[in-house]
């Protein structure tokens, strides 16, 4: 990439995405890759979801990326009936957060999941969905 | 050090859509407020305005305002955390009077949200949330709140009707208050029939009578140091105690889903201030911007245990003649939701139930009240105890 063109590679995150440029662009290869990544401090080996540049713990930003893999427990969802600007077409979804142990994460239920089979407390995966030729984004699964 | 008072209240009426400028609203509580506290323009020393800025057209409104409300050269700043920036207002007038640097300063919320539609300000309010992790999923303030509805029903049982309940009483205050923007009773019919909008899903478990609606509206609160306020005021109700608190803005970083970490802070923090317990409350304001926002806020501030804030509403005992009162103005529920104007609507109530000038909703011989006013889904709380003495 030439010193002149503006790494906005974090644009691609999501349906709409409303950040454009930061420091953890690489997210967006790895989502390519297949991959949902975190980081760890090397520091003091802090994880953190989603990732982030910098410790606030060790004040440096000395990381390292690390895959969320293996299976989650769902903590809590929502399903939305009333959409912001840009999701109306989408409707229904729902949304969650999971609990991989060593960290948590939001996201999207993938839409195949029936909504009403949905029990806080149940085992979900995460897995990368290509929204369109451009957009990406990662989803919770069932586990088969 | 002495202590801080409140002298003067005011509230424009919250309606869907105002009919004049933002100046204009924010005057309709300034002059209240004034004309509450028999003040002239030069007994202010300074002003501070609140309002979330997504809202506003006008950029750096406090100067707009300070110049309305014929407060000039006085200094003036805008301060904003989301729909708790009203009480933030008041916690910054409080050091700023408690310091000594002046001896009366004027807060001002307001905001006129008619100008953009409600996906837009859907939107918006969801950019309140993290816009770089979350909001690329499609967030909106309702469904932040639903995942801890979500949370609290299945972890203690907590149902649809109870937060019902919650609106039913809301409604029956709202009713009585004429400044509020919603002013029907309702009864259980229109939660249980499936023709009421109230029964809409919004973002499951919540429905639409599950959820405040937007508002424009403005609240002024007068803020003096004891001696001021003794001398301005005969009846200057009392700042006890201040709390305050932030957690996680991304869902990712919370532990609990049933609760809100930063008010069960921020309430600690209060009470230790006014050296007073949960059953020493005689009134309070609590941010309903959600049903399940005032359960959990029953459970947060201590006037129940963990998971029994629907046995509270289920006996009534958040009416006006029970344990512990709670928005018996009709709330943000009823009122409607002009988020910078909101804070400064809750401490106004209070202060009028201290007064004993509360009109139909008056909580007999109220002394001491709590002010709880969130702002985001808990990301930041704010907690304020009044009392007379
Ligand atoms: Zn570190």
């Amino acid at each position: 990439m030439g010193e002149k063109e503006i790494d906005n590679r974090f644009s691609r995150f999501g349906t709409v995405s409303f950040t454009s440029i930061t420091k953890v662009n690489d997210f967006i290869n790895y989502l390519e890759q297949g991959k949902i990544m975190g980081t760890r401090c090397k520091t003091c080996g802090e994880r953190f979801f989603p990732p982030r540049a910098d410790c606030c713990k060790s004040l440096d930003g000395n990381m390292e990326w690390l895959e969320v893999t293996g299976y989650g427990i769902l903590q809590t969802f929502s399903t939305l009936y009333y959409a912001p600007a840009g999701f109306e077409t989408d409707l229904p979804y729902t949304i969650a957060v999971v609990d991989f142990g060593s960290c948590k994460v939001f996201g999207q239920l993938d839409p195949a999941i029936d909504a009403k089979s949905l029990q806080i407390g149940m085992k979900l995966k995460i897995a990368v969905h290509k929204l369109n030729e451009k957009q990406l984004i990662y989803r919770f699964q069932e586990v088969q | 050090m002495g202590k801080v008072g409140i002298i003067g209240v005011g509230q424009s009426r919250f309606v869907r859509s105002f009919r004049g400028s933002i100046r204009e609203l924010a005057f309709e509580a300034f002059s209240e407020a004034m004309q509450d506290a028999a003040l002239s323009t030069k007994d202010i020393n300074a002003s501070i305005i609140c309002s979330a800025p997504e809202y506003d057209k006008q950029r750096s409104p406090s100067a707009v305002l300070a110049e309305y409300f014929g407060l000039n050269p006085q200094p003036t700043c805008y301060v904003e955390s989301l729909c708790s920036s009203g009480t933030t207002g008041i916690r910054l007038a409080y050091s700023l009077v408690q310091s000594g640097l002046h001896d009366v300063v004027l807060v001002a919320g307001f905001q006129k949200m008619s100008e953009i539609t409600s996906a837009e300000s859907q939107e918006r309010m969801g950019r309140g949330a993290d816009i770089q992790w979350e909001a690329p999923f499609g967030t909106m303030m309702p469904a932040y709140y639903a995942l801890h509805a979500q949370a609290h029903m299945t972890r203690y049982g907590t149902t649809l009707y109870d937060l019902a309940q919650i609106r039913i009483k809301s409604a029956h205050y709202g009713a009585q208050n004429d400044k509020a923007m919603i002013r029907q009773t309702l009864t259980m019919d229109a939660f249980v029939n499936p023709e009421s909008k109230f029964t809409n899903p919004i973002a499951s478990p919540l429905r639409m009578g599950d959820c405040c609606a937007n508002a424009d509206g403005a609240s002024c609160v007068i803020v003096a140091n004891e001696e001021k306020a003794k001398a301005f005021s005969r009846k200057p109700i009392w700042i006890l105690g201040l709390g305050s608190a932030t957690a996680s803005v991304n869902m990712a970083g919370r532990n609990d889903f049933s609760g809100l970490a930063a008010a069960v802070e921020a309430g600690k923090q209060a009470y230790h201030m006014a050296r007073v317990e949960p059953k020493d409350i005689d009134v309070a304001e609590v941010h309903d911007c959600f049903t399940i926002a005032e359960l959990m806020a029953y459970e947060n501030l201590g006037f129940a245990k963990p998971g029994e804030g629907a046995a509270l509403i289920r006996a009534k005992e958040t009416y006006a003649e029970g344990i512990i009162p709670v928005n018996v103005d009709g709330g943000l529920l009823s009122k409607g939701h002009p988020i910078g104007a909101t804070g400064g609507s809750q401490v106004r109530t209070i202060v009028l139930q201290l007064r004993g000038e509360a009109g139909a909703a008056q909580v007999e011989d109220a002394s001491i009240g709590l002010v709880h006013n969130i702002g985001g889904v808990g990301i930041y709380a704010n907690v304020m105890i009044l009392g007379r003495e």
